[in-house]
């Protein structure tokens, strides 16, 4: 598991150096926790994010939630609360917000921040136990967390 | 995100056997060799008191059939570690020609030690787990070369002195000398470390009973150390175990024997005050 998730981190940093029209994850504007501007520029894709949002090694949302959507996948965990109906109970902008950092919108969360790179405590390289080095970065890239917000919009009761 | 992804097989196994993996704690006794009833749940020590109202064993959270492993020395294959250890206890080794034996006589004079360690030792004025007092007896009793602290004769050997422990109380002393390392210990427990800011607190505390993916969540008690793991089929120990978790957070984690894990250890240990020491037990 550890060279893709390694692997990933590398393809992540090189995107970031090439693609400008990104807001930088120290740049993402909040307000009230939702965060309105895309990330990209580019739409998301839902298909890729039903995807990302069950992938182990990539969003792994499904080890604290749970989805009616994603039935087919073994071992949802119950630690944040069903995804089903989030598509009508938050905008997209909140949505953006929530998975950018959900820190913004529910204080002391624990659910991770996964588009923040700073103000981490011993930030570690991916799973090795080792310090982090320069090839770190957030959890998932500014299209990945588009993508994710395209795909939970859909999430309609 | 993998969450301790290396136990999804073992746990898939498991549930294909038909351990229930459900949501609260079992309600189940243990019983240990048809004799000793083990505490395996009771009121939280009043340190912790606005934290929990009840403190349990992990053995609460794992399925049936790892329970009942657990009960009965002759299918617990933490005993076969035991076993070896027994032997290690009574072979002299070093240069003083002596054994464990030599000083101690036979292990069950070791009851009640696993109990109240983490301790504070008077003559080095520092606060010494089960590992370091091993260790101190093999380089200044024996004149023998030290164990790797997560080593597997380390841990067998701490295991030896858990299991003629087993079924008395978890009791260590948080206050007096140890009081400062134990604070810093409890500090370790509610930070959030790494990319993925999950604290102890946040897994075992809050979000006990719950699964994270395919992890029945307890409440991280180390009254079972050492563990037996289906997963590797060797005895764990604590510093390992927690090596484990802190890097499943994402994070760079302290090295087991560091004076971090040492006041984490006597923490974590003063959270389990009343609960029965059980190691060696079995988890996933
Ligand atoms: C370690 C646990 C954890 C992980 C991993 C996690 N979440 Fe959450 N999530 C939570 C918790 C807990 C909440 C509830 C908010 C709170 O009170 O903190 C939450 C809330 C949410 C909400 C709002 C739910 C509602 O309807 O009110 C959404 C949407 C959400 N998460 C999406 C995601 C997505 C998408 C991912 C992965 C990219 C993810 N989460 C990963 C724990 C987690
Ligand atoms: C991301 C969630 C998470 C975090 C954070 C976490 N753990 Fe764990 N821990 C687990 C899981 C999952 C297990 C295996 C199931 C169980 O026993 O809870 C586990 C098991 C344990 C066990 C074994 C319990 C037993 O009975 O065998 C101990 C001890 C433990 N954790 C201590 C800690 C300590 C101390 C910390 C902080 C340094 C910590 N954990 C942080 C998820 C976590």
């Amino acid at each position: 598991m550890r060279t893709p998730i390694m692997s990933f981190c590398a393809v992540v940093a090189t995107s970031f150096a090439l693609n400008a029209a990104e807001v930088l994850p120290t740049d993402v504007k909040y307000e009230d926790g939702a965060v309105a501007q895309s990330l990209t520029g580019v739409a998301g894709d839902p298909a890729e994010g039903r995807k990302i949002v069950s992938n182990k090694s990539l969003g792994n949302c499904v080890a604290c939630h749970t989805a009616t959507d994603l039935a087919e996948i073994p071992f949802h965990g119950e630690i944040g609360p069903m995804l089903d109906g989030a598509g009508d109970r938050w905008s997209e902008a909140e949505l953006r917000g929530i998975v950018a950092n959900a820190k913004m919108m529910f204080d002391g969360s624990m659910m991770p921040s996964f588009y923040k790179t700073e103000g981490f405590t011993r930030p570690g390289k991916a799973y090795t136990g080792k310090a982090a080095d320069d090839t770190f970065a957030p959890l998932l890239t500014a299209q990945q967390i588009e993508d994710v917000v395209a795909y939970l919009v859909t999430l309609k009761d | 995100m993998t969450l301790l992804k290396n136990t999804l097989s073992a746990v898939a196994v498991l549930s294909i056997m038909g351990a229930a993996v459900s949501a609260e704690p079992a309600d189940d006794t243990l019983i240990l060799n048809e004799e000793t009833e083990m505490v395996t749940k009771t009121a939280a020590p009043s340190h912790l008191s606005d934290a929990l109202d009840e403190i349990y064993s992990g053995w609460l959270f794992r399925g049936t059939e790892t329970r009942a492993m657990q009960a009965d020395d002759f299918d617990n294959p933490g005993m076969i570690f035991v076993e070896q250890a027994e032997e290690v206890w009574n072979t002299p080794e070093g240069s003083e020609g002596k054994s464990c034996a030599s000083c101690h006589g036979a292990t069950d004079s070791m009851a009640g030690v696993r109990a109240v360690y983490p301790k504070w030792n008077e003559a080095t004025g520092e606060v010494r787990t089960l590992e370091m007092q091993v260790n101190d007896c093999r380089e200044n009793q024996m004149g023998a070369e030290k164990y790797g602290y997560t080593s597997g004769d380390m841990t067998n050997m701490v295991a030896l002195i858990s299991s003629v422990s087993r079924g008395l109380p978890i009791n260590v002393a948080i206050d007096g000398p140890v009081a400062e390392t134990w604070e810093k210990g409890k500090e370790l427990y509610y930070t959030r470390t790494g990319q993925l800011e999950l604290s102890c607190a946040n897994c075992h505390e809050d979000s006990y009973g719950m699964m994270i993916r395919a992890d029945h969540l307890s409440q991280g008690q180390i009254n079972g150390f050492p563990v037996y793991r289906l997963k590797n089929t060797k005895l764990n120990s604590v510093h390992a175990r927690f090596k484990g978790c802190v890097r499943d957070t994402r994070a760079e984690t302290y090295n087991p024997g560091s004076p971090e894990f040492v006041a984490l250890e006597l923490y974590v240990a003063s959270r389990g005050n009343g609960l029965s020491v059980e190691g060696p037990s079995i988890r996933n």
